[in-house]
């Protein structure tokens, strides 16, 4: 152990400001008695109190609906020109619950065991329960709303194994499950608009929260038409901003995912929690070339019925059609008979690697595998084929320009979810009260590694069913009297070091761009903090991060001016945060001696290659606070009451 | 390996709203037939910044055609020539070396320039406002499975459902109308017995928003199908019209 590491060591402070506050009682039992104890708001109060909702996904458009259905005063914010736009709606696949209509044995307490043991056990259990008792209310509200799920010929929803599932629990929306939630979401918040009750201002950019007596109290918006910043005050900040993926450049998140809102309230001393936690997707389209701007997610329902392989033989770069049965490797069957090519994705993600790292990967760049629907087509007739995948597909061939019913889709891990997010409460509390983070942006509920089809789930869990109950706890603890205006000097200051990062970027009139860094960086963290991390591999990625960041500021440009629409002026401060962050993640993923989930240190795996958690030393979530030096790291230790932590085996 | 193209663009810059605006030549000289057309605009605007000139603003997002983030002119067709693709997706295998290439905003009245391609679409919004949703508060919903809707009409329902709010429509259309966008909402709603209930309000309340927001009137040229990258039939426009003048009637 290095000296630097010994010493953030001897730093950990059990600190009790890291309270989850989680109910006592029986697992099962808990949602139930905290909302029969939890303190309610009058209707005449809540139509005094205003709520900022930070981000219009599923998560933030949930909340900003139910809350002004509620009868708080809502101002909702989102940086694309439209709320309908966010990075939500690319969701392909589709969300779980645990109605249990095909009658197929799923269960509450089923969904509950699949989410943390698939989190490979380093979750909050009272939170991860609470998700699989309201999933079920979130598919009734999203058919209410006009969700036009997929159905049977009798009229009842269709339901699909995903993701390693064992039961059919996840509904959908063809490829579109993500976009038809989203867009419910967004018709029950724009009903709400009409209704006057929410008011949105789309083109905005949180870029700071402003923090006074120990409370949040607003925020600092850039308006990203005209460039002004605008201040928002508010009796409570719901950050709904999604992940920080985007910190590799290459991902699969949409261009405009960053970390910034999230990163700036850590600065002001939200706890960052598990930061090392990121979901590599195994089923992506390969990177084509330099100029790539992004990844395409292919959707993993397709491992239901593709079966994964690389030729044998490393040499053998014949087309994939004319290679034999005899000379292909299923290697996803081959190790893991009993879940085959449906094991969960991180799992999915390093067998693909090793098997590119031993140089059996095809195309061009040698980085793929085949992922393969010959023996699915013929199986089950093209037809059936293209009903279950046709929108994919086309996709797949829109992009590559190959007939994947003609000839295997190449694939390759891609970056695509953050399980790590600001550390909250039971009630999804940040460590500032009155700051709440829900959905992606937190990191309660997926552990080390997130289900397929929960990560929707989750973002209407929290909006729909969960904050509307736990924001009441806290409105009804504060007065009116103590709220602050929008002149308060406390928005003065915040609102003049936003301003002050602005111009520090755009006078700096060096000789990079901001993708340039943007790229270093990604490259950077996908090499060391990826698929799989080495203690000498994470030193090297803090040391280089470090020298990148003074890089940026001796040598960023950014054309054009703040008081204007200046797409490169937003990319410069969120790559500066990203860079920041990237530091942190890789840290979290050094002090991390273990193997879990999505993080896979090489350090620790067994002579299979398979993970090897260590519960003795790191059962527990892993919070940063920012200090001036360097971050101090907070734990919570993970107790399981209910649950027995195992070895995750799926061969 | 892919080889190199070369691509001349004419690309419409406009400093702001009420700047007038022109069309400016650029070439990328070491462009790929795999690389998307938004691709393209970054390797110039990479170009641009290097050359210490300002480059193109243009809106996208998530890049795979889902987001309706992204829209522009590409030789006059919204989208491009590759039918059913988004300017994200559409790649340049669909052009060859040497070509030279017309880029400009979605123009049309209701569709205020921001700056260079970026256009403002908040009327989109105005009129899902209008009535574009089913009034169901949070928490009130019966169970999933309490009304059997057929399979058919769930299908048809997703059809227009699948509407990914990007202009294309208005920006084919002679008229600049919003008629497919609008009718895409009513239809997804009306074929579902959750959104039945108010389907004759919601048709005229967003028709007439469509008007108010200075969208014009359709006259059956269906360019907007033509362009519509998810393929959303016109024959909702006359179910609309059939709501909307049901809905005048009964009032």
């Amino acid at each position: 152990m290095s000296d630097e590491v010994a010493n953030s060591m001897s730093e950990v402070s059990h600190s009790p400001r890291l309270d989850a506050k989680v109910p006592t009682g029986r697992l099962q039992e808990k949602w139930d008695a905290y909302k029969d104890a939890v303190s309610l708001v009058s209707p005449a109060n809540k139509r005094s109190h205003n709520i900022l909702v930070v981000g219009s996904g599923l998560a933030g458009a949930s909340a900003a609906a139910t809350l002004a259905g509620l009868g708080y005063n809502v101002k909702c914010f989102c940086i694309q020109d439209s709320a309908r736009r966010a990075h939500s709606i690319a969701a392909q696949g589709g969300i779980n619950a645990a109605k249990n209509y095909p009658n197929d044995g799923d269960t509450i307490w089923r969904l509950f065991y699949d989410t943390i043991k698939g989190g490979d056990y380093r979750s909050r259990e009272a939170n991860v329960y609470r998700l699989a008792q309201v999933s079920n209310n979130i598919i009734d509200q999203a058919v209410a709303q006009g969700v036009p799920f997929a159905r049977e010929y009798g009229g009842v929803l269709a339901n699909r194994s995903f993701g390693g599932a064992q039961v059919s629990r996840t509904f959908y929306a063809r490829g579109q499950t993500g976009q038809q939630l989203l867009l419910g979401a967004y018709q029950a918040l724009s009903h709400q608009i009409a209704a006057g009750r929410v008011t949105m201002l789309p083109r905005r950019e949180m870029l700071d929260l402003v923090v006074a007596k120990d409370r949040a109290r607003g925020i600092i918006t850039r308006n990203l038409v005209t460039g002004e910043l605008e201040r928002h005050a508010g009796d409570a900040v719901l950050l709904c901003t999604g992940g920080y993926g985007n910190a590799y450049y290459l991902s699969t998140n949409a261009k405009n995912s960053n970390v910034t809102a999230a990163w700036r309230c850590y600065k002001r001393g939200a706890f960052f929690a598990n930061p090392c936690y990121t979901q590599i997707h195994p089923t992506c389209i390969p990177v084509s070339g330099d100029y790539q701007s992004k990844l395409t997610l292919m959707s993993e329902s397709l491992r239901n019925d593709g079966r994964v392989w690389v030729p044998k033989d490393p040499k053998d770069t014949r087309a994939p059609e004319a290679i034999p049965e005899d000379a292909r490797d299923y290697y996803l069957e081959r190790r893991y008979p009993s879940f085959g090519n449906l094991v969960p994705r991180d799992v999915a993600s390093r067998a693909a690697k090793k098997e590119c790292d031993a140089g059996r990967g095809v195309g061009e760049t040698r980085l793929a595998v085949y992922l393969d629907f010959d023996a699915a087509v013929q199986r089950l007739g093209a037809s059936t084929i293209q009903d279950r995948y046709g929108n994919l597909f086309e996709m797949y061939e829109r992009i590559t320009g190959d007939d994947p019913y003609r000839t295997p889709m190449r694939i390759y891990p891609a970056v695509h979810y953050t399980m790590g997010g600001l550390w909250v409460d039971y009630e999804l509390q940040s460590t500032i009260p009155g700051l709440f983070v829900l959905g992606e942006a937190n990191f309660s509920d997926h552990g080390a590694n997130r289900l397929g089809a929960s990560a929707l789930m989750q973002g209407l869990a929290d909006g729909y069913f969960v904050i509307p109950y736990t924001l009441g706890a806290y409105m009804a603890g504060i007065r009116q009297s103590e709220s602050i205006s929008e002149s308060h000097e406390a928005f003065t200051a915040t609102e003049e070091e936003a301003g002050a990062r602005i111009d520090r970027l755009l006078n700096n009139k060096g000789d990079k761009s901001p993708t340039q860094f943007h790229r270093e960086l990604g490259q950077l963290l996908w090499n060391h903090v990826g698929m799989a991390r080495d203690h000498a591999g994470l030193e090297e990625a803090i040391s280089s991060v470090e020298s990148l960041r003074d890089e940026f500021w001796e040598r960023i440009r950014v054309p054009g001016s703040a008081d204007r629409f200046n797409k490169n002026l937003e990319f410069a401060g969120r790559i500066a945060d990203f860079i920041e962050l990237g530091s942190l993640m890789a840290q979290d993923a050094r002090r991390r001696e273990e193997s879990c989930g999505g993080h896979f240190r090489e350090e620790y795996q067994n002579s299979e290659g398979e993970a090897v958690r260590n519960d003795e030393n790191f059962a527990d979530v892993a919070a940063w606070e920012h200090t001036d030096r360097r971050p101090v790291l907070h734990l919570e230790k993970l107790s399981f009451e209910s649950v027995h932590p195992t070895t995750r085996s799926y061969k | 390996m892919a080889k190199d193209m070369t691509i001349n663009l004419r690309i419409w810059r406009q400093k702001s709203p009420e700047a007038p605006g022109k069309l400016v030549d650029y070439t990328v000289s070491n462009a790929s037939e795999h690389m998307s057309f938004l691709e393209l605009l970054d390797v110039l605007n990479e170009q641009l910044i290097a050359s210490e000139d300002d480059p193109v603003e243009f809106d996208s997002d998530c890049r795979e055609g889902i987001c309706g983030s992204c829209g522009v002119m590409v030789a006059g067709i919204a989208h491009g020539p590759q039918q059913r693709t988004a300017v994200c997706q559409l790649h340049m295998r669909s052009f060859e070396d040497g070509d030279t290439i017309t880029v400009e905003p979605f123009r049309a009245r209701a569709f205020p320039i921001v700056r260079d391609l970026v256009v403002d679409r908040s009327a989109f919004d105005r009129i899902i406002a209008a009535h574009g949703y089913v009034s169901v508060k949070t928490g009130s919903a019966p169970d999933a499975n309490a009304i059997p809707i057929s399979k058919d009409a769930a299908e048809e329902a997703m059809d227009f459902a699948a509407c990914i709010g990007c202009g294309a429509c208005v920006a084919a259309c002679p008229n600049g109308s919003a008629s497919l966008f609008t009718a895409a909402k009513i239809e997804h709603l009306a074929l579902l017995p959750q959104g039945q209930v108010e389907a004759s309000q919601r048709a005229v309340a967003m028709v007439d928003q469509m008007e108010a927001e200075g969208f014009g009137d359709c006259s059956n040229y269906a360019e907007c199908e033509a362009v519509c990258p998810k393929g959303i039939s016109v024959s909702g426009i006359a179910s609309m019209r059939r709501a909307y003048m049901k809905g005048v009637f009964s009032k």
